[in-house]
C-alpha cells in the first residue's frame, strides 16, 4: 500500500516560520549573553595582567599583588558567609511564613512591603548602617568580648561598632528582600497535591513544609541564595561606608576596630584617587572577584543538579 | 482496632457554596462502603471530610457531626494532624512525593509518626506495603529511584502502599482504580478484600461492577439539578441497592439509562 510509504527525506525536516524565528531569537539571545560576559573577562584580564605582574614599588599599596589582594578576598568571603549566615534562613523562614502561614491579606501586604524593601537603593542602607546600626551594636560588641572573648571571632570590641560584623549585618538586610521575595514565590508554586498527600498522612503544617515544599522549592531556594549572594559579594557603598578602611586586615576578629575591608569596596574607595599600574591592580582584584562569584555559582548548581532527577521538576 | 463511622446531617461548604447537603449514613466497622454517583455530585467532598481534609481547602467548612466509634470528629479536643494518621486517604489523582524515592515515599507517614525503626523492620513494612498493593515485582530492583518515575498506574499503587503502610484504622480511597488496568484493579480488589479484616474501608468509584463486587454497603449520591448542593439519595446494602432499588434515579444510575 501506496499510503505505509515511509515520509520523503525531506519531510521529517520541515520547520514550522514560528519555530525558526523563536529559535533564532534564542540563539541569539543566548550568543549575546556569552559575548558580553566574555569582552567582561577579557578586558578584565588585560587590563589587570600588568596589575598582578607590576612590582611592588609601582603600586600604591606597595605590596605585591597576592599580599595585596589577599586580605580583600579574605574580608570579601568573611561578609558574605555571615550575610548569608544570616539572610538565607531568615528569608525561607518569612517567605513559608508569607506563603502558608500567615491569613492571606495579612501575606498579601508583608509581600508587598518586601517588595517595596527590595528597591531600596543601597546608599540608604549604609547610612543605616552607620547611623543607627553600629551605634546600637556597640553594647552588644561589649558584652561578646566580655562573655564570649574566649573566641577569636570576639577579640577586643570596637568603640564605634563600625566593624565588618555590622557591615556583614547590613548586607543581609540589603539581601533579605530579594531572597524573601523569591522564595516566597517559589513556595507559592508548591503542587497543591503534594502538600495535601503529606497533611493526608498526618504531617504538621512544618512537616508539610519539609515533606512537600523545600523539595519542591530546593532549586529555587539556590537560585535566590545565589542572586543574594551576587548582591553581597559585589556591594561597594554600604561596605565602603561601613567600615570606610582601605585594604584592611586579615583577622579573625569580627567586631575589632582594625578590620578586613571587601574587594568591591576597596574599589569603590580607591578608583577615584588611584593612578597608573595601581589602576591596573584594582582592575585585578575586580578580576578574582569576578573569578569567585564564577566558582560559587558553578558549585551551587552542580549541588542542584546532583539530585536532578529527584527535582520533581520531570 | 477498625472505627466507626457516623454521619449526621452533615452539610458542606466551600465558602459560601454548599456542595453536599444533609447527609446522614452509619458506616460500620470493617465494612467496605462504595459511594457511587455523578461527576460533580459531592462524593469527593463528602469523602475528604470524613478525615478533615476538607478544611484544608480556604474557606471550605462543614456543619453537621461526624463521630468516629462514637467520638465527635469535629470536636474542639480532636487534633486534625492525629485524625488524618488515624485515617488513611488515596486520592482521586496519584500524588507520590516526586522528590523521594520509592523506598522514602512508602515510609514517609512512618516517618511521621516518628517511630524509630530498624533497617530491616523498614525494609519488612515497605515489601510488605508493595505487595499488597500489588506493585513489589514491578519496582523491588528500583526502590531507591523517584517515585515520579513511575507510570501514572503505578503511581497510584505507590499512593495505596504509602497510605496502608502506617495502618490506618478507616482507609477512605477516592477512586483509587481510575487510572488501573484490569490486572492491577484486581490486585488493588483483592487488597481491599484482605484489609476489610482489619480496617473499615470508604471507596468512591465510577465503576458498577467495582462498586457491586467489593463492597458490602453502597450510597448513592445525586445532583438534583446544576449549581444545586448534591444529596446522599439512598444507601443500604450493596445487593438490595443494585437489585432493588428504591429511589428511581437510583436504579437508572445503576442501570446506565442516566442524563
Ligand atoms: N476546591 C473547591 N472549591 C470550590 N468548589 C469545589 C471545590 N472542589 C469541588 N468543588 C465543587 O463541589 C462539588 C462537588 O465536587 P466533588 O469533587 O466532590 O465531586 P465528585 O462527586 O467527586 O465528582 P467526580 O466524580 O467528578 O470526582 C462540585 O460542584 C464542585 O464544583
Ligand atoms: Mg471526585
Amino acid at each position: 500500500m501506496t499510503s505505509t510509504q515511509a515520509p520523503a527525506p525531506g519531510r521529517a525536516s520541515v520547520r514550522r516560520p514560528g519555530d525558526r524565528i523563536f529559535s533564532g531569537l534564542s540563539l541569539s539571545a543566548g550568543v549575546l549573553i556569552l559575548v558580553i560576559l566574555a569582552g567582561v573577562a577579557i578586558f578584565l584580564t588585560v587590563q589587570g595582567i600588568p596589575g598582578i605582574t607590576a612590582h611592588p614599588d609601582e603600586v600604591k599599596s606597595g605590596k605585591s599583588f597576592l599580599p595585596y589582594v589577599w586580605p580583600l578576598v579574605y574580608g570579601t568571603l568573611i561578609a558574605a558567609t555571615i550575610a548569608m549566615v544570616i539572610a538565607v534562613p531568615v528569608a525561607i523562614g518569612v517567605a513559608l511564613f508569607i506563603s502558608h502561614y500567615a491569613p492571606r491579606k495579612l501575606g498579601q501586604s508583608l509581600g508587598y512591603l518586601i517588595d517595596l524593601l527590595a528597591a531600596v537603593p543601597s546608599v540608604v542602607y549604609g547610612l543605616w548602617g552607620i547611623g543607627f546600626l553600629a551605634p546600637h551594636m556597640v553594647p552588644f560588641y561589649a558584652w561578646l568580648d566580655e562573655h564570649l572573648g574566649f573566641l577569636p571571632f570576639f577579640g577586643p570590641a570596637s568603640a564605634t561598632g563600625r566593624t565588618i560584623l555590622t557591615a556583614s549585618i547590613v548586607l543581609a538586610v540589603m539581601i533579605l528582600p530579594i531572597m524573601t521575595a523569591i522564595c516566597r514565590e517559589i513556595f507559592l508554586q508548591t503542587p497543591r497535591l503534594h502538600e495535601e498527600a503529606a497533611l493526608a498522612l498526618g504531617a504538621t503544617r512544618w512537616e508539610m513544609a519539609r515533606l512537600a515544599i523545600f523539595p519542591y522549592a530546593r532549586s529555587g531556594i539556590v537560585s535566590a541564595a545565589m542572586l543574594g549572594l551576587g548582591r553581597a559579594l559585589g556591594e561597594t557603598l554600604a561596605v565602603a561606608m561601613v567600615l570606610s578602611v582601605g585594604v584592611g586586615t586579615v583577622t579573625a576578629n569580627l567586631i575589632g576596630s582594625d578590620n578586613p575591608s571587601t574587594i568591591a569596596a576597596n574599589i569603590a574607595l580607591g578608583f577615584a584617587e588611584a593612578t597608573g599600574k595601581s589602576v591596573n591592580a584594582l582592575i585585578a582584584s575586580g578580576l578574582v572577584l569576578f573569578v569567585i562569584t564564577f566558582l560559587v555559582n558553578f558549585a551551587a548548581r552542580s549541588i542542584v543538579d546532583r539530585r536532578k532527577e529527584f527535582s520533581g521538576a520531570n | 482496632m477498625a472505627k466507626s463511622i457516623d454521619v449526621s446531617d452533615l452539610n458542606i461548604f466551600y465558602g459560601d457554596f454548599l456542595a453536599v447537603e444533609d447527609v446522614t449514613i452509619p458506616i460500620a466497622a470493617k465494612s467496605v462502603t462504595a459511594f457511587i454517583g455523578p461527576s460533580g455530585c459531592g462524593k469527593s467532598t463528602f469523602l475528604r471530610s470524613l478525615n478533615r481534609m476538607h478544611e484544608v481547602i480556604r474557606g471550605a467548612r462543614v456543619e453537621g457531626k461526624v463521630l468516629i466509634d462514637g467520638q465527635d470528629l469535629y470536636g474542639a479536643d480532636m487534633d486534625p494532624v492525629n485524625v488524618r494518621r488515624m485515617i488513611g486517604m488515596v486520592f482521586q489523582r496519584p500524588n507520590p512525593f516526586p522528590t523521594m524515592s520509592i523506598y522514602d515515599n512508602v515510609l514517609a507517614g512512618q516517618k511521621l509518626n516518628s517511630k524509630r525503626m530498624k533497617k530491616t523492620e523498614a525494609d519488612d513494612i515497605v515489601e510488605r506495603s508493595l505487595r499488597s498493593a500489588g506493585l513489589w515485582a514491578e519496582v523491588k530492583e528500583r526502590l531507591d529511584r523517584p517515585g515520579s518515575g513511575l507510570s501514572g498506574g503505578q503511581q497510584q499503587r505507590l499512593c495505596i502502599a504509602r497510605a496502608i503502610s502506617v495502618e490506618p484504622e478507616i482507609l477512605l480511597m477516592d477512586e483509587p482504580c481510575s487510572a488501573l488496568d484490569p490486572i492491577s484493579t484486581s490486585v488493588i480488589e483483592d487488597l481491599i478484600h484482605e484489609l476489610k479484616s482489619q480496617y473499615t474501608i470508604v471507596i468512591v468509584t465510577h465503576n458498577m461492577q467495582q462498586a457491586a463486587r467489593v463492597s458490602d454497603e453502597t450510597a448513592f449520591f445525586n445532583l438534583s439539578g446544576v449549581g444545586k448542593p448534591g444529596r446522599l439519595i439512598e444507601h443500604g446494602r450493596t445487593e438490595a441497592i443494585f437489585s432493588n432499588p428504591t429511589d428511581p434515579a437510583t436504579e437508572a444510575y445503576i442501570q446506565g439509562r442516566f442524563g
